[in-house]
C-alpha cells in the first residue's frame, strides 16, 4: 500500500498507476527541481569534449550557467558560470580554448583555473577584500565514471559510483566497443524543444511497447531495406527477444537481442556489401579481447539505459547520449549527442554517424514520431482533472523477467521518483502546503 | 551559354511550390539520381557529414526511402501534413557554366500545424544545379539553418 498522491503502487492488487497531475502542475515541477534535480546526480558532459588545458564548454545544467572546463594542469572542474562581483554570466561562448575568462561588464578576469587574476581598479576595495577568495565558484560536486561527468548540487550527496549502482555494467557494455576503453563524443549537438513534460520522455526513451506503432514507418524503412524481421515469439511484440530491468537507485534499462543492425559489429544490407569485411574486423577485434560471450554481449544486443532522473545512453542503431531539462510542467529541452570509439576509421565512423540517422534525432526516421507522439500526451493531459490516472500495470503479474514491452523498468523510474518527491531521499525541509 | 541566374530563380521558384504543395513524387523527378540531401547541426553547419553528427544526410536510396515514409499517414510527425510557405529571395551564383551551376540562395520557411504557433525555419539554401536534357536537376541541396539550435523549432519532419 503506498500513501502517495502521485503514484498508487499496489502490487498485492496488480496495481500500478500514476497521477496525470505530476505531468502537468507547475508546483510539481517546482518541487521536482528541488528535490530531484538538485539532489541527484546530473550529467553535464563526456571527458573528451574537453582535451588541451583551457578547453571549455559552457552549459545549462538544472537551471544554472555551468562552464565545463579544463585547467593548467589537465584537471575537469565545473564552475558555476557568475561573475562574483555582481553575477554577470562570465563565459559567453558554447565552446572553445581560453587562457582566462573575462568578465566583459566590469573587466573582472579569471585564469582557467577559476582564479579572479585581475580586478581593474583595486585600490578602491576596503583593505579586507581577499582577492584569492574571489575566483570562479565550482559546483558542490564535479565526478565522472568511465569519462562521463556528472554535478551534484547537494554537497552531501553518495557518491557517484554508489549512485549509478547496477547502470555502471551498462555503460561498462557502451565502453566495451572501444578497444582502448575510451570513447570519444562526435562533433554535431542535436538541440531541441518538445512541448512535453520531461518524465514522459523518460518513459519514451525505453519503451518498447510504442515500436510497432509509433515507429511503423521506420520499420517498414528496415525491412524494404532488406533486413530480416522474423515472425514474434508467442508472447512477444517484436521479431526478437528483450527485457526490461531495474538497475537501482530508480535507473532501468530495456535489454535486447539485436534485429536492427549494429555499427559494432552486426551487419545488416542498409551498410553496404563493402562494409562487410570491416565490421568483421571489428568483431573479431571484439572477440580477441573480451573472449566471444562478452563480445557477443556488446554486439549483438541493444541496450536503452535511463540513468535517473534524466541521462538516456542508447546503444542501438549508433550510441546516443541524450540529457533534457525541463523549462516549464509541459516543455523540455532536449540535448543529444553521437559517442563512438576514439580510434574508431574513418570509414567506421562514417557509417555509425550514418546509422544514428536512421532513427535517431529531430531528422530521422524514428524521433519525430517520438516527439509528436509525447506531444499529444501532452495535449491529452489536459484532461487531468476529469481522467485523473495513467496506467502502467504492463507485466505486472508476471513472476520472473518482464520483456521491453512490458512497464517493469517504467515503474522503477516513478517508484523512485514518488520516493524523492515524498520526502524519503533526502533531508530537505517539507514544502509548504 | 553558361547557367544564368534567371533560370535558376525560376528552377528554385518551381521547388518550392512543389514542396508547399506536398507533390513529393514531382519533387523526387527534379534530382539527379546522384543526388544527395543533407542538413548540418546548428552548432557545426561547416562540419563534414563523414565526421559531424548531421541532422539530415540522405543519399538519393534514403531520399526515396524519406518520401516513402512522408507520404505514410503513419509518419505520425507529419500527419496531417504541416502547411508551409516558402520565401526565396538573395539568390546567388556562386560558380556556373553550361552544364552545372552552384548557387546559394536564402530561404525562410513557415510552417503551420494545428494549434501551434508559427515556426519559422530561416537559412540557406546550397545546391549544386546540373543541366540535363534542357532541364536543370538538383545534384546536391544542402540546407544550413541560421538558429543557434533547433530549440522550438522541434524536429525537422518535412523537406527543409
Ligand atoms: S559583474 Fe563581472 S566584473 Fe562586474
Ligand atoms: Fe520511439
Amino acid at each position: 500500500m503506498s500513501t502517495s498522491p502521485y503514484v498508487i503502487d499496489e502490487p498485492e492488487r496488480l496495481t500500478f498507476r500514476v497521477n496525470r497531475r505530476t505531468l502537468v502542475d507547475e508546483q510539481v515541477l517546482a518541487e521536482e527541481r528541488r528535490r530531484i534535480f538538485d539532489t541527484c546526480w546530473i550529467y553535464v558532459g563526456h571527458d573528451s569534449e574537453l582535451r588541451a588545458p583551457g578547453d571549455f564548454r559552457t552549459r545549462t545544467v538544472c537551471g544554472r550557467p555551468l562552464i565545463f572546463s579544463k585547467g593548467s594542469n589537465g584537471e575537469v572542474r565545473v564552475f558555476l558560470n557568475s561573475c562574483r562581483h555582481r553575477a554577470a554570466t562570465v563565459c559567453r561562448e558554447s565552446e572553445g580554448n581560453a587562457k582566462r575568462h573575462v568578465c566583459f561588464y566590469h573587466g573582472w578576469v579569471y585564469d582557467a583555473d577559476g582564479n579572479l587574476a585581475i580586478v581593474p581598479g583595486k585600490e578602491s576595495y576596503p583593505p579586507n577584500f581577499d582577492q584569492s577568495k574571489f575566483g570562479l565558484q565550482q559546483v558542490p560536486r564535479a565526478e565522472q565514471y568511465r569519462d562521463f561527468w556528472f554535478v551534484n548540487f547537494d554537497p552531501n550527496a553518495m557518491p557517484l559510483t554508489d549512485y549509478l549502482a547496477g547502470a555502471k555494467e551498462y555503460i561498462d557494455l557502451v565502453v566495451d566497443q572501444s578497444p582502448s576503453g575510451k570513447m570519444e563524443l562526435i562533433q554535431g549537438t542535436q538541440e531541441y524543444d518538445i512541448a512535453a513534460n520531461w518524465k514522459l520522455l523518460v518513459e519514451n526513451s525505453f519503451d518498447d511497447y510504442h515500436l510497432l506503432s509509433t515507429h511503423a514507418t521506420w520499420l517498414k524503412y528496415l525491412k524494404d531495406s532488406g533486413v530480416e524481421m522474423q515472425a514474434p515469439a508467442a508472447g512477444h511484440l517484436l521479431p526478437a527477444h528483450g527485457i526490461g530491468k531495474e538497475l537501482g537507485n530508480g535507473h532501468a534499462v530495456i535489454d535486447n537481442i539485436n534485429f536492427r543492425g549494429r555499427p559494432v559489429a552486426r551487419w545488416i544490407p542498409l551498410y553496404g556489401e563493402a562494409a562487410k569485411p570491416e565490421i568483421a574486423a571489428i568483431r573479431a577485434e571484439l572477440v580477441a579481447r573480451l573472449g566471444e560471450d562478452r563480445a557477443a554481449r556488446v554486439a549483438d544486443t541493444n541496450r536503452n539505459l535511463v540513468v535517473f532522473p534524466n541521462l538516456v545512453i542508447n546503444d542501438g542503431s549508433a550510441v546516443t547520449i541524450r540529457t533534457f531539462h525541463p523549462i516549464a510542467a509541459d516543455k523540455m529541452r532536449v540535448t543529444a549527442w553521437a559517442l563512438g570509439p576514439q580510434e574508431e576509421s574513418a570509414s567506421a565512423r562514417a557509417r555509425r554517424l550514418d546509422s544514428f540517422l536512421t532513427f535517431y534525432g529531430p531528422g530521422g526516421f524514428a524521433t519525430p514520431d517520438d516527439v509528436e507522439a509525447l506531444e499529444c500526451v501532452q495535449s491529452g493531459l489536459r484532461t487531468w482533472q476529469e481522467i485523473q490516472w495513467s496506467e502502467l500495470s504492463r507485466g505486472i503479474d508476471k513472476t520472473g523477467e518482464q520483456l521491453n514491452t512490458d512497464e517493469l523498468h517504467l515503474r522503477a523510474f516513478w517508484r523512485q521518483w514518488d520516493k524523492h518527491m515524498m520526502g524519503g531521499l533526502d533531508s530537505l525541509p517539507k514544502a509548504a502546503e | 551559354m553558361t547557367i544564368a541566374r534567371s533560370e535558376v530563380e525560376d528552377f528554385l521558384y518551381a521547388e518550392a511550390a512543389l514542396l508547399d504543395e506536398w507533390r513529393l513524387d514531382d519533387w523526387l523527378g527534379l534530382l539527379t539520381p546522384d543526388c544527395v540531401y543533407r542538413v548540418p547541426p546548428n552548432d557545426k553547419p561547416d562540419g563534414a557529414a563523414a565526421n559531424t553528427l548531421y541532422i539530415i544526410s540522405d543519399d538519393m536510396e534514403r531520399i526515396k526511402a524519406r518520401i516513402v515514409r512522408l507520404k505514410s499517414r503513419n509518419a505520425h510527425a507529419e500527419y496531417p501534413h504541416s502547411r508551409t510557405r516558402r520565401l526565396i529571395t538573395n539568390v546567388r551564383i556562386v560558380a556556373s557554366d553550361e552544364v552545372s551551376a552552384t548557387v546559394a540562395a536564402n530561404f525562410v520557411i513557415y510552417r503551420f500545424r494545428r494549434e501551434e504557433k508559427i515556426r519559422e525555419y530561416v537559412g540557406t539554401y546550397h545546391f549544386k544545379l546540373a543541366r540535363v536534357g534542357k532541364d536543370l536537376k538538383l545534384a546536391e541541396r544542402i540546407v544550413k539553418l541560421d538558429a543557434m539550435e533547433l530549440a522550438s523549432l522541434g524536429s525537422v519532419s518535412f523537406i527543409l
